[in-house]
């Protein structure tokens, strides 16, 4: 790489560029285990770009050249064109409607010839990452005004929508972890409070018989009432304020939910929910049941659960020490599927066991920190916004992307950062980090 | 910059570890402390091909296999692969089937197992389909024969007793606890099911690694924990085939049974049953037909009549009565009773006598030659009556035990499963029917083997063994040893015990039974069953029976009997024959019998004896009643199957009014109606169909 030449490799954090190295490195030996089939010849199918593995192995390369360059740019570019890199990202969304090619039931890809395609909704994470960044660092924004919060949610949500729209649901919640960068520059927690127990709710409804959730709710309710009687005998308004959560929580699990459910849901997306907490759903009528097979038939086995089983099954049966990285039986053999991509994490699982999970785990773990750590060291707004996008994406991906492997979140396919297969995951992953790499190398240039 | 929001940092921090911690936990919870998921990767994954051995081979007395394997084969197809250039009109012309069903079979093919992997297109080729399938297979590609191994009756014989082969259904599977799985071959009725655990070996385990679509992919560690196959044992058995042939061929066109024991060992020579049939239909590609048509035919083939035909004994059970009178020393064999015909000395007159003449029962073995029932029925009074044992209930408990003694009454434990029992009634069940009040007129004739008495023929040839062997007997039973025979093999145990029952009895009094029967063929009853150059010594009978026909207690044709052993000196064969409604007793059962003896002894029948064989096998003796149960069982299944599908067009033959309908009445020439039963046990169906406009 860069090391011999003292310009570039001066200020770079050496650190995060190991990690990523390594990480990249694990990601193709995975594919290789998943895609490698009993007598080829590997030098062969590494030479011939026609495998999975050398595929991934070519776009290794090609984000290598990449991140050089974004090493070899000055930062202040950054700064400069995040705007126009906005509105690029922005009009690439938008070219998806009248050229995208479907694939597999998504509606985000854009082909070039027969080979290269790519998914904008993937690239303009790094696009909505420096205008959030760009924004909240301007002086005349003042993050404390309801105006520039709502900007700013603007900013990470409207390629959220676009998005959506391109039925790539699970690459639209990705924005959402931009949250977490509001919330460092002083988003009211209230928000995140709120969200975070609304979701729950939800959950609990699901889970829980509707009456017993009732029931829990007015018992938790008297248990505020009762604890907080004194503060209320001061202040009444604490006890209508209590009454009026109460009410909105049993009206949500009541009448909301089952409403969504019913009318705004279609009975797959329901289905697949009710997957991810391990419930059996029964289609309320035929036509639901109807829609169900619909959407499922022609993606063979693309039942929710049973990807989730057997998912759980490959990285169960790994046990402490795994099976090796050829000798896996679910992810050798086909079992699991999307392996290559979205379920990726079944082939360390299962090929390494619990200490080859964890010792991944541990790298991710140091990356995030270690971004944090950055983030915090920045002397520029631009900059520690921008660091903690990079750590709120890379975040949202790891937990969403190994928790539905584990059985812990729906089925989202969304892919695990530097490690599943596909080229415009890589070479957006590694722009995020380059680009914080080469700001935080001129922290000390840069005041705002 | 707001530096106030430093601590948010931490806050964001907390929240990634929280994650991680979360993620580490369901990884401790999966893959650390929950089991389940390594057996269920296995169980995905490897694939316990089941290797099955051949079974055993079941040889007779002279070392031909009478019951042996052999390959058939099956085409089977891996749809994916036969999609183009297959000759779908040549491979329908020989297969003879239409293209309709091919399609049909190809797509529940794809449906059952996927269009990668092999399924069963037609299986249990005939010879002639599979040679001329392996001639042309080239020019089907995806189609394949496998084959298979089945078992084959290469004499086509001892279908009851050899019995059959079938796949484990989920009755077997739960008995076995497991043992047999869905797919195995099963022992389900005679031999088979009998010696099941020998016949079948021990199946080998290949270990297969399978992917997802269920294709084999190779084999799991290199086959470490792989098992061989260990075939079936052979057995040898007492059974002369020839012999067993001949006793089939004599059933022909008959119901009713025939045992021939060598009672000297117990090992059962011949044992046919009849309606017989050609145990071959119980293998091969329409053995489910046959199946069917067997079990739906009301005079009952698949039924073992030899151990599960239960039959009043009649006169074939006097020397029994003889020999227990003699030794509880009621009388002497110079003992005569005066018969003129009836038996007065209850005052009705019954039983009656085919003789009246004067001195056709001056002694034992005038009266034993000649079977007068009112001296056989005096002796079982006498006996009863002892007045040693106080009452007739006692004196009847001691004449029980004799009856136990003979094997009768109780299952004997022959090496096939689901014997009867046949019946010798206890006082507890004379004392329920005549309320406590009945003396020994009331079932005089249990001393000539009638009354409540049944035996099956088993018990009646086992029973003339202990006559032959003067007191003893082996359990009757057909394996003589198990091949590679080793300490464990405890199965034959209870064969190889010789059962002293009633070698308390005096030498003298069986000389005198003997001696009667001896005479039964040299000057008696069966003088027609006498053979040149063999001394033979038998019983017959002719004993009546009663069926519920109609709804009403009618008697038939009385039942043909014949006991026998031969020679006199050094008894080498007992028989015990049963032909239903065939009349008296010397007749059929006795020539069967004669012709039975000769061929054993003798090795060979002469042309003059085979063409009686031929003749008494030609004779068409079954019973008339059946054509018309026939007639009412179809007619009731027909009915049913109208009531559960609507579908009219099975009982619509049974609707036309002019139809060749069976015959109000058995046919049997000369059936009685004794007596009416009430209308509650009265089986009649009537038939009421709504017409609608779309059923008919």
């Amino acid at each position: 790489m860069s090391q011999h030449n003292p310009a570039i490799s001066k200020g770079i954090d050496w650190l995060l560029v190991w990690l990523y190295i390594i990480l990249v490195s694990i990601g193709v030996a995975a594919i290789f285990a998943t895609t490698y089939r009993e007598g080829d010849s590997i030098v062969q199918g590494f030479l011939s770009l026609k495998t999975d593995y050398s595929k991934q192995a070519l776009f290794f390369i090609i984000a290598g050249v990449l991140a050089i360059f974004i090493l070899l740019t000055d930062s202040k570019l950054f700064t400069a064109t995040a705007n126009i890199s906005y509105a690029f990202g922005m009009v690439l969304l938008l070219l998806v409607f009248p050229f995208h090619t479907e694939v597999m039931g998504t509606k985000s890809i854009i082909r070039f010839g027969s080979s290269f395609q790519l998914q904008p909704a993937e690239l303009c994470k790094v696009f909505v990452n420096l205008a959030l960044a760009k924004y909240l660092s301007r002086i005349e924004t003042d993050f404390n005004k309801p105006k520039a919060q709502l900007i700013a949610i603007a900013i990470a949500l409207v390629p959220a929508i676009i998005t959506i729209a391109q039925s790539e649901t699970g690459l639209a919640l990705v924005y959402f972890s931009f949250f977490l960068v509001m919330y460092r520059e002083g988003l009211p927690a209230m928000y995140l409070i709120i969200g975070f127990s609304f979701a729950a709710l939800v959950v609990a409804t699901l889970l829980i018989n509707p009456n017993t959730l009732a029931v829990i709710l007015t018992v938790l309710a008297i248990g505020a009432i009762y604890f907080l009687k004194r503060l209320i005998k001061r202040k009444r308004e604490i006890l209508f304020l209590i009454i009026g959560i109460w009410g909105v929580c049993v009206g949500i699990q009541r009448f909301a939910v089952p409403y969504i459910f019913d009318q705004v849901l279609k009975p797959y997306q329901v289905k697949r929910i009710y997957d991810t907490i391990g419930k059996e759903y029964v289609p309320k009528d035929a036509a639901a049941a109807a829609d169900i097979a619909k959407q499922t038939a022609g993606k063979k086995k693309e039942d929710g659960n049973y990807n989730v089983r057997q998912s759980k099954i490959a990285i169960g049966s790994g046990g402490f020490l795994g099976k090796g990285l050829l000798s896996g039986t679910q992810t050798r053999y086909d079992f699991v599927p999307e392996q290559r991509t979205d379920f990726i994490f079944c082939t360390i699982g299962e090929g390494f066991g619990f200490i080859g999970s964890s010792i991944l785990l541990g790298i991710y773990f140091l990356m995030l920190m270690r971004i944090v750590t950055i983030a915090e060291r920045q002397r520029s707004v631009f900059s520690r916004c921008y660091a903690y996008g990079v750590a709120s994406v890379f975040f949202f991906h790891i937990a969403i992307n190994i928790c539905m492997t584990i059985g812990l979140a729906p089925v989202i396919g969304i892919p695990l950062p530097f490690i599943s297969y596909g080229g415009t995951a890589l070479l957006t992953f590694t722009m995020l980090l380059f680009i914080l790499i080469r700001l935080d190398a001129d922290r000390q240039m840069v005041l705002r | 910059m707001s530096v106030f929001n430093q601590s948010r940092s931490t806050v964001i921090r907390l929240i990634f570890i929280g994650l991680f911690v979360v993620i580490l936990a369901q990884l401790i919870n999966l893959q650390l402390i929950s089991g389940k998921y390594k057996q269920a990767a296995m169980d995905n994954a490897v694939y316990p091909k089941v290797m099955y051995p051949n079974r055993g081979i079941i040889y007779d007395r002279k070392n031909r296999a009478i019951l042996n394997n052999s390959i058939m084969y099956d085409l089977v197809v891996v749809p994916s692969q036969a999609r183009k250039e297959v000759d779908t009109l040549a491979l329908c012309r020989i297969l003879e089937i239409d293209t309709a069903e091919y399609r049909k079979r190809m797509v529940e093919s794809i449906f059952k197992n996927s269009s990668v992997r092999p399924s069963v297109f037609e299986d249990l080729l005939s010879a002639e389909m599979y040679a001329k399938l392996d001639e042309n297979l080239w020019k089907f590609p995806g189609f394949d024969l496998v084959p298979r191994p089945v078992r084959v009756y290469p004499f086509k014989a001892g279908a009851n007793l050899l019995g059959y082969i079938g796949e484990a259904d989920s009755g077997v599977i739960k008995r076995s606890k497991g043992f047999y799985r869905m797919g195995d071959y099963v022992g389900l009725s005679g031999m088979e099911a009998y010696y099941e655990k020998i016949l079948m070996g021990q199946r080998g385990v290949n270990y297969m690694i399978k992917d997802n679509k269920n294709r084999l992919v190779g084999s799991w560690e290199n086959g470490v924990y792989d098992t061989a196959a260990i075939a079936g044992r052979d057995l040898k058995t007492y059974l002369d085939v020839e012999v067993q042939q001949l006793a089939e061929k004599l059933l022909q066109n008959k119901v009713g049974a025939i045992v021939a024991i060598e009672p000297k060992t117990g090992g059962i020579i011949a044992m046919a049953s009849g309606p017989v049939f050609d145990p071959n239909l119980l293998t091969g590609s329409e053995r489910q037909k046959n199946f069917n048509k067997l079990f739906l035919d009301v005079s009952s083939p698949l039924l073992n009549r030899a151990i599960k035909g239960q039959y009043p004994p009649g006169s074939t059970f006097k020397p029994l009565g003889g020999l227990v009178a003699l030794d509880e020393g009621i009388i002497t064999p110079s003992f005569g009773y005066g018969c003129g015909g009836r038996y007065g000395a209850c005052g009705i007159g019954k039983p009656a006598c085919t003789h009246s003449n004067a001195g056709h029962a001056a002694n034992l073995r005038l009266a034993t030659a000649n079977s007068c029932n009112s001296y056989f029925t005096h002796v079982y009074r006498m006996a009863v009556d002892n007045p040693k044992y106080g009452s007739v209930k006692k004196g009847y408990e001691r004449w029980r035990e004799y009856m136990t003694a003979f094997g009768l009454g109780h299952r004997i434990g022959v090496d096939l499963p689901s014997e009867d029992k046949g019946n010798i009634p206890d006082t507890v069940l004379y004392n329920k029917v005549y309320r406590g009040a009945w003396s020994s007129c009331t079932n005089l004739t249990l001393g000539i083997g009638q009354d409540m008495m049944l035996a099956t023929p088993v018990q009646l040839a086992n029973a003339t063994c202990i006559i032959a062997n003067k007191g003893y007997y082996y359990t009757p039973h057909f394996v003589e040893k198990i091949n590679g025979e080793t300490k464990e093999d405890t199965i034959l145990n209870t064969f190889r015990k010789k059962h002293n029952v009633l070698t308390q009895i005096s030498d003298t009094a069986y000389e005198a039974i003997i001696s009667g029967m001896e005479d039964v063929v040299d000057i008696g009853t069966a003088r027609i069953a006498r053979i040149d150059g063999i001394s033979m010594c038998a019983k017959t009978g002719t004993a009546q029976n009663f069926k519920v026909i109609d709804g009403k207690r009618t008697e038939l044709n009385e039942n043909s009997m014949f006991i026998c052993f031969a020679p006199r000196e050094n008894p080498k064969i007992a028989i015990a024959i049963v032909v239903e409604n065939a009349g008296y007793g010397a007749t059929w059962a006795g020539r069967m019998a004669s012709l039975l003896v000769e061929k054993f002894i003798t090795d060979s029948l002469t042309t003059e004896r085979k063409k009686l064989a031929d003749e008494i096998a030609n004779k068409n003796l079954m019973p008339g009643y059946l054509v018309r149960e026939q007639y009412k069982q179809d007619s009731i299944r027909a009915y049913n199957w109208f009531k559960l599908t609507k579908d009219t067009s099975v009982i619509k033959r049974f609707q036309r009014r002019n139809t060749p309908a069976a015959p109000p009445t058995p046919a049997d020439g000369k059936t009685r109606v004794i007596k009416n039963t009430p209308p509650a046990i009265q089986n009649r169906t009537t038939f009421k169909i709504k017409r609608t406009a779309t059923t008919i």
